[in-house]
């Protein structure tokens, strides 16, 4: 019985970490009906900037690394909206989805010119102790994320149902062109809601690159997070962080 | 109207082009006072939505364009504003249908429409209180889903919320669309309640062109994509092809059906 609980824990730890990446997926598409490919190159590329800032090219303290990660991210949220997207407001929802497989490579291979192309490795400083609780053993690192990811949720549900910007974009994302009619400015919406996904794709990124290393995987990472969201909801900013179907698939994985 | 002051609505010759080849609108004039209602008359794919959202700049999201004439608000010219800034001028289009935010909560929804009054808690607050003394039936329900209330009271919470964004004038577009006669007649007391109490001038896109020609003051009758009529609400009452095309009435009174067949009488703006 330990052994399960023990299995199941390490399952909601590691299901926390994918829905980390499945809120970022949530956020854009609940605002743009995108579904965007790039989430995991985002996570990849914000891992490698915090990598360059941290280790590579510049020594920064941790604080100011990750700050300026965010700003970078603030810069790909940027041209995304108004040099990719723009052009393509009122399209097929398609359309911009095929865009997002362009931003995709493009994020990649800028990644791979600037950091190059081998693994890194990234340390923060948070300790990977495991240690025993009531017979079930637990990692400090798996803890400290789950903290992270539900101070990250419950901000994010805060901003949405209890801020003016949070109120706006809920709107944009019912009817784009009703939210236009109460002077919602569409692209301005779309750029607040990249950012967002910018930070979290950050988050995401310190947490895998921390865990696997600094790497190309990363990208593709992005996609096992593909059933946090069916069960979550592709639209729902909770729902992603339902992680209780991850936990379930690592029970039944080391059972067999 | 024998009004001598500038009116504070002028379209001028307005063409709509949309996808770049579709012409639209083909030289649209028309004129609303400082707290006029005003009401566009015309059969399905006559121009109307197309002419408020020429007005609104909401023709840009559909990928329409003003090609031709100029339209002016308040004695600037608007035409070429982004959507958002004409809001923010007091020029707020209730589009038809009814498009509420369906996932948001009836208060949430009006709240939306407090966007351009920026970080104003105070007035914003006011402003909810008002439109709750004016659709009492949003203030029970405001906790509601949008996505789960009648249509008559989405049709409140949408002109509730364009409220909300202190207009100056509403463009409403097919109030009275799919709602039961009795329901319409309180959505039009209410805009003429907002329209005395709150100086609201109203541009009111309507098939219902009994209902409009009652409650309006001034009126245009379009089709294909121009204005071929207009004039007071009684002229328009009493000009024989309203009568006619537009109310169903002929010089004998209600028309019978059996008398379909034998329809000969030309549209003498058609010439």
């Amino acid at each position: 019985m330990a052994f399960f609980f023990e299995v199941l824990i390490t399952g909601l730890m590691v299901g926390i970490m994918y829905s980390l990446i499945a809120l970022g997926f949530a956020l854009i598409f609940k605002a743009s009906d995108v579904f965007n490919m790039a989430q995991g190159a985002m996570s990849l590329f914000a891992g490698l900037a915090l990598v360059g800032f941290l280790h590579q090219y510049m020594h920064l303290p941790l604080w100011l690394a990750l700050l300026c990660t965010v700003g970078v991210m603030t810069i790909w949220a940027y041209v995304i909206v108004f040099v990719v997207l723009k052009p393509l407001v009122n399209r097929p929802p398609l359309m911009l989805f095929m865009a997002t497989f362009g931003v995709m490579y493009l994020m990649e291979g800028i990644g791979q010119s600037i950091y190059g192309t081998q693994a890194k490795g990234l340390n923060i400083g948070i300790p990977d102790n495991s240690f025993e609780v009531a017979g079930i053993f637990m990692s400090s690192f798996d803890l400290f994320f789950a903290g992270v990811a539900a101070v990250l949720v419950a901000g994010l549900i805060w901003f949405f149902q209890k801020t003016r910007n949070g109120r706006a974009l809920r709107a944009v994302s019912d009817d784009h062109e009703a939210a236009l009619s109460v002077g919602i400015p569409l692209l301005k919406a779309w750029y607040l809601t990249w950012i967002i996904a910018g930070i979290v794709a950050t988050v995401a990124g310190v947490a895998w690159g921390t865990r696997l290393g600094v790497q190309f995987s990363l990208s593709y990472i992005a996609f096992k997070a593909l059933p946090v969201l069916i069960i979550g909801g592709l639209d729902s900013i909770p729902g992603a962080n339902r992680p209780l179907f991850q936990a379930l698939r690592s029970v039944r994985k080391r059972d067999s | 109207m024998a009004t001598k002051e500038e009116p504070l609505l002028k379209v001028n010759n307005i063409e709509v082009i949309y996808e770049h080849v579709i012409l639209v609108l083909k030289g649209v004039s028309l004129n609303v006072y400082e707290g006029q209602i005003a009401s566009l008359l015309g059969a399905n794919g006559a121009g109307k939505s197309t002419t408020l959202k020429a007005i609104s700049n909401l023709v840009k999201a559909e990928r329409g364009e003003v090609t031709k004439g100029t339209v002016e608000f308040d004695g600037k010219r608007v035409d070429r504003l982004f959507a958002p800034a004409l809001v923010k001028m007091g020029v707020i289009q209730i589009m038809e249908g009814r498009h509420t935010f369906e996932h948001l909560t009836v208060e949430d929804d009006l709240l939306t429409g407090a966007y351009t009054r920026g970080r104003d808690k105070k007035g914003t607050k006011e402003a909810l209180e008002k439109v709750y003394t004016y659709f009492p039936r949003l203030k029970e329900r405001r906790n509601a889903k949008t996505g789960y209330i009648s249509g008559g009271e989405m049709q409140m919470c949408a002109i509730g919320r364009g409220l909300m964004a202190k207009p100056r004038i509403m463009l409403l577009d097919e109030p009275s669309m799919g709602l039961a006669p009795l329901l319409v007649e309180e959505i039009f007391e209410i805009i003429v309640k907002l329209n005395k109490e709150e100086k609201v001038g109203m541009l009111l896109a309507e098939q219902n062109a009994a209902m409009a020609l009652e409650y309006a003051e001034y009126g245009y009758v379009m089709e294909n994509g121009r204005v071929v009529l207009d004039g007071d609400a009684e002229t328009l009452s009493d000009n024989a092809d309203v009568k006619e095309f537009y109310l169903g009435l002929t010089a004998v009174g209600k028309k019978s059906y059996r008398d379909v067949k034998h329809y000969h009488r030309r549209k003498r703006w058609l010439a």
